[in-house]
């Protein structure tokens, strides 16, 4: 399963995902204070640096950005018209900064050793309930399944061409839906047969 | 207590969610807003699922997207799209669809088109967009009622998403039922 990740040798990438993870959250509850336009600016300017310091092809990161710098200027000119342009510069830096990071993160954090940090992340709720092993199955599940899905999802807009109902959402969602949940009747059958017991 | 059949449903609903990524947006007539499937795989995880199953496939699909997957509609992902102005309303859909899932429990008993409309408009719809809004006020600093006046453009297809989750919900509660008494 193919995911963000762009394979490079840079001091980032070599970063624990726990470590990148921590330093976003402290970037978060940081930028809350910052209230300056101009240091705002400069730490934008720093999180661009990161890319270049993380080797990453300018390319994929200004596809990865352009969303959310479009969604910036979106909300700085509502927010320039309804509140003031200044106010607006600082709370749409805010999280174009944020987002920035994210955006590093994904890029330079194989998608396997982010589900094994999220997975560490989840070890302490243990007490609450939550069952690491069962997220780790379910997971593992899900990615195994995405490319079966998007095949049987093609399969049925095919069958369905030939009856001229491939635009109808109902005419796909339905057999999708129902194959899946007889799949999943077997697969359980199959996990319960070799004795699987997370507990 | 999650059971075996209980962990298979939400990993394979959270990979419908996946699946319904990749479907092209659908345009509507007289709207300007296309129906994208995904956010119709919300209401269809709470009516199909139930309201606990359903919440957690959602969160699970969350979960892939913030591990570095571009699942989302036009093949966004990764943890960069939790930290937008619009995160509320990603945020929003485990709670919608626990929504959706708890109102057709509640309805189990005579599980008609109506209800599962009403269902589906109200955690779909109605939870999704509170939270949004509630989210893009926060984010992005604009006054409450200004983030709901921009966000309403939004409700025409949502409402059409609505109708036809309600439909496809039926119709699979009728032939192949998930939630049992």
């Amino acid at each position: 399963m193919l995911g963000l990740y762009i394979e490079r040798k840079s001091p980032i990438h070599a970063l624990a995902p726990g470590a990148k993870m921590l330093a976003l959250m402290l970037a978060a509850v940081g930028l809350i204070q910052v209230t300056d336009p101009r240091l705002l600016g400069i730490v934008q300017a720093a999180a661009l640096g990161l890319f270049a310091l993380a080797r990453l092809p300018p390319r994929e990161v200004a596809a990865q950005l352009r969303p959310v710098l479009l969604l910036g200027l979106f909300f700085f000119a509502v927010h320039a018209l309804l509140v003031g342009w200044e106010s607006g510069l600082v709370t749409v830096l805010r999280f174009t900064i944020l987002v920035s990071l994210a955006v590093l993160i994904t890029l330079t954090t194989r998608v396997s050793d982010m589900v094994e940090a999220l997975e560490g992340g989840l070890r302490p709720l243990r007490r609450v309930g939550v069952n690491p092993a069962k997220v780790g199955l379910m997971i593992s599940l899900a990615i195994r399944f995405v490319p079966l899905l998007i095949d049987l999802v093609r399969e049925i807009q095919a069958a369905q061409r030939s009856r001229g109902l491939e635009r109808s959402v109902t005419a796909v969602a339905v057999p999708l839906i129902v194959k899946t949940l007889r799949m999943a009747s077997v697969l359980t059958d199959a996990i319960e047969a070799r004795g699987y017991d997370p507990d | 207590m999650l059971t075996t059949r209980d962990m298979v449903h939400i990993a394979l609903f959270a990979a419908i969610m996946a699946a319904l990524g990749l479907m092209p947006p659908i345009p509507v007539g007289f709207i300007p807003v296309p129906i994208t499937a995904q956010s119709m795989g919300v209401m269809l995880a709470g009516s199909i699922l139930g309201a606990r199953r359903g919440g957690l496939a959602i969160l699970l699909f969350l979960a892939l997207v913030a591990v570095g997957l571009p699942l989302l509609s036009g093949g966004r992902g990764g943890l960069g799209v939790f930290f937008g102005p619009t995160a509320g309303f990603l945020l929003s859909w485990p709670v919608g669809a626990f929504v959706v899932g708890w109102l057709t429990e509640r309805f189990r008993a005579r599980l008609t088109f109506a209800r599962l409309l009403i269902a589906c408009a109200a955690g779909g719809i109605f939870v999704v967009y509170a939270i949004g809004i509630v989210g893009v006020s926060l984010i992005a600093g604009l006054p409450l009622f200004q983030a709901a006046v921009g966000s309403l453009a939004f409700i025409p297809g949502d409402l059409v998403k609505a109708v036809v989750a309600a439909f496809v919900a039926h119709t699979v509660n009728r032939s192949y039922p998930v939630i049992r008494g």
